[in-house]
């Protein structure tokens, strides 16, 4: 693998400047990510006009488009993961990334994103979850955790959340990771691992998003929403050496398969 | 010393910067209050020690820290440079003439059969459906004819309607001449994505074996009850294509001129056939060669969306680095979500491209209806068209005068045609399987026009309506 550091200076390349500021909020984890991808990419040295940026609907759906200067296609509500699959089989020289939320990837996508699982798609499905659906005003979603409010959850979520990485797993894809945008490096590294994939990468990525998810639930500074996840998330190896008490609303992160 | 650049125009002072920097390089100024908060300094550049996590953890691309690290990496290679791509797209572009790949001369074959080879002369190399009945046949055949035949095809069964849909715009972005076939209650759930097609201005073709309604209803049984859904069923204001065939010949004819269309205006066009149509088995004629149009690709930095009224199609992969969105666009595919030009602009060009060239797109038959004055015309499309061609017959043989008029193009609907032939005649009487879908839009040319509608699951026979004709002669 390529030793390049990405600067910012060097993934200016990679967008399209003419629209930035981007249109997220302050503190929006979506940005961490979207820059942490355009860094995998860039350190990869990948040519980007053979790549195809495939989104949906909701605040992640932004994430490449418009910003990203490749070609990006913006599709309906959940369905990226299905648009990527034709994009995928009709043209398998292409660099197919999917990025969604978790309202688009894992609510209303959930049946494309097991059944591309399954038929281990040559593809890289990055699903940012930030636990709420943040562009229609802050509902409960599929990886919302229990006791969380949100503008449908006013007294907070009773419904268990996915484990996206399980599922994922469990449906058949050959690449399954876990990682926050606090956890910057592991992050971009396994972002590099998963666009060198052959086959269905998945990479789950936490979120932060002050604005619909922090303000309902005593966090909206976007700094301790972010140093949240230092003591949320627990690495898988550690994870192992702990008992099931410690774990207890832990959130296990690292590369699965 | 390290140089910390901070790009104030993008920053929104979030001061995660700030926060994750060990050694506290960077502070909040609170003298200065400009784009709504304090911006953020560099106060202590001389304590960076490049370790680049405010640049690598700020949400909004503002930092840029560059020291010796930084400095090596920026002599590398640039990635990303736009190269053009060698990407498979339809060729040659616009019109010309290929060998029917099924050898020329007479077939007997299956009306679904008959679309799946249409297709295939047409240039289809992708299809992606999901079973139902009476479809089914159409992906079974494409399913083994790709198989077996020379050059890229790819054929994918998909877990629902919405994805075969999803995966055929996908496809048609990355070249492909993509097909997708269902019926009644496939297009309902396919119906967001026809949406997303005509406002992203996606050539595919649709093929809606209709099939009696609503829900699942019959599902083995035909109906005719499809007609308005596939015209209005997506929401939004637009204009769509959509042709009906009547015979095994013209499931074969039909299809290859629904992908024509589609890669002449850019447009989804759907196939509107109904379970009589698929379902049947007759004889039809191969022709040596197929006149296929293949959509036209950017000649140079042509907008590819906006220009012409058909703007020419880039492809995936061709180093156009594409915008493409099913929000409303400019005409180089970036979002304009809050401009009434844009809005305007755009559901005029996809209506008008259309209704523009209505005289490339809409097509019509008439069938015995020489005479200067007609007792009667009677009006119908598919399966059932055949019947009123039999009903015109019996009332020939019983003195009167009539004629049958059927739409190939039922949509946008051949009033003009209609309208000349109707002022000759006495009485319109419209033939349809469904409760009188078609003679609405009859109605808004000959108002006085009635209508014979069934809906039993059962094709209309040649006598049923030739009652109904008899009461309305007397």
């Amino acid at each position: 693998m390529s030793t390049k550091t990405a600067t910012t200076e060097s993934i200016r390349a990679l967008i399209r400047p003419e629209v930035f500021p981007s249109t997220m909020c302050p503190g929006c984890g979506h940005g961490i990510l979207m820059g942490a991808i355009l860094r995998a990419v860039d350190e990869l040295g990948l040519d980007v006009s053979r790549m195809l940026f495939v989104s949906g609907i909701g605040c992640a759906g932004w994430i490449p488009s418009p910003h990203f200067a490749a070609d990006t296609l913006h599709t309906t509500h959940g369905r990226p993961v299905a648009f990527a699959t034709g994009a995928a089989l009709f043209n398998p020289d292409l660099n197919v990334v999917v990025i969604g939320g978790d309202g688009d990837i894992a609510a209303i996508g959930g049946n494309h994103l097991i059944h591309a699982a399954r038929r281990n798609l040559d593809m890289t499905v990055i699903c940012a979850n930030n636990q709420i659906y943040g562009m229609t005003g802050g509902q409960v979603t599929p990886t919302t955790d229990i006791g969380t409010i949100t503008a449908t959850t006013p007294q907070g979520n009773e419904e268990p959340p996915f484990d996206l990485c399980k599922l994922v797993e469990g449906a058949g894809a050959s690449f399954v990771a876990r990682w926050s945008v606090y956890h910057i490096r592991p992050l971009i590294r396994t972002l590099k691992e998963a666009l060198l994939h052959k086959g269905f990468a998945f990479v789950e990525v936490l979120s932060p998003c002050p604005t619909q998810w922090g303000r309902r639930n005593q966090l909206a500074d976007p700094v301790a929403l972010l140093e949240r996840y230092k003591t949320l998330c627990v690495p898988k190896d550690r994870a192992a050496k702990m008992s099931a008490e410690e774990l207890a609303g832990k959130v296990v992160v690292g590369r699965f398969k | 010393m390290p140089e910390i650049v901070i790009n104030r125009d993008w920053c929104k002072g979030c001061y995660i910067c700030v926060s994750v920097c060990p050694r506290h390089v960077l502070e909040i100024d609170q003298q200065s209050f400009d784009h709504g908060f304090h911006p953020v300094v560099a106060a202590r550049p001389g304590d960076c020690t490049v370790c680049r996590q405010c640049e690598l953890l700020c949400p909004d691309l503002a930092i840029a820290v560059s020291g010796d690290e930084a400095r090596s990496a920026a002599g590398a290679e640039p990635a990303g440079a736009p190269v053009a791509g060698p990407s498979p797209r339809p060729l040659p572009q616009g019109w010309t003439t290929v060998p029917s790949p099924l050898p020329p001369g007479p077939h007997f074959m299956q009306g679904d059969e008959a679309c799946a080879e249409g297709a295939i002369a047409a240039g289809c190399n992708f299809y992606a459906g999901y079973p139902i009945t009476p479809a089914s046949e159409i992906m079974e055949r494409i399913c083994a004819r790709f198989a077996e035949l020379p050059g890229k095809r790819v054929f994918a069964q998909m877990e629902d309607e919405i994805a075969s849909i999803a995966s055929c715009i996908g496809a048609a972005w990355t070249g492909a001449k993509a097909m997708t076939a269902t019926s009644g209650p496939g297009i309902s759930l396919m119906l967001e994505n026809l949406g997303y097609a005509i406002i992203t201005e996606t050539p595919l073709v649709i093929v809606d074996v209709q099939r009696a309604g609503p829900s699942t209803g019959q599902a083995t049984r035909p109906g005719q009850g499809d007609y308005m859904q596939v015209r209005w069923g997506a929401h939004g204001d637009y204009e769509i294509i959509a042709l009906s065939p009547w015979s095994v010949a013209e499931m074969y004819t039909e299809t290859i001129r629904a992908f024509n269309l589609a890669e002449r205006f850019r447009v989804p066009v759907i196939l509107l056939a109904d379970e009589g149509v698929g379902h049947l088995r007759e004889n039809l004629t191969i022709p040596p060669e197929v006149r296929v149009f293949n959509r036209i690709g950017p000649t140079d930095r042509e907008p590819p969306f906006g220009g012409k009224p058909v703007p020419p199609m880039p492809v995936f992969g061709e180093g156009h680095r594409l915008l493409v969105t099913g929000s409303t666009h400019d005409a180089w595919g970036y979002r304009r979500t809050s401009s009434a030009k844009a809005q305007a602009e755009l559901t005029e060009r996809l209506c008008t491209k259309i209704t523009d060239s209505l005289d490339e797109i809409v097509a019509s038959e008439t069938y015995l209806c020489e005479d200067e004055r007609l007792d009667m015309l009677l009006v119908s499309f598919g399966f059932t068209a055949r019947s009123a061609l039999g009903a015109a017959r019996m009332a020939r043989e019983d003195g009167h005068r009539v004629g049958l008029f059927r739409p190939r193009t039922v949509w946008p609907f051949p009033s003009q045609a209609l309208r000349d032939v109707a002022a000759r005649s006495e009485r319109v009487l419209v033939a349809e399987m469904n409760r009188g879908q078609m003679l609405r839009e009859v109605q808004r040319v000959i108002p006085d026009a009635r209508g014979f509608g069934k809906t039993d699951g059962e094709v209309i026979a040649p006598d049923e309506i030739w009652a109904v004709m008899k009461e309305w002669l007397r």
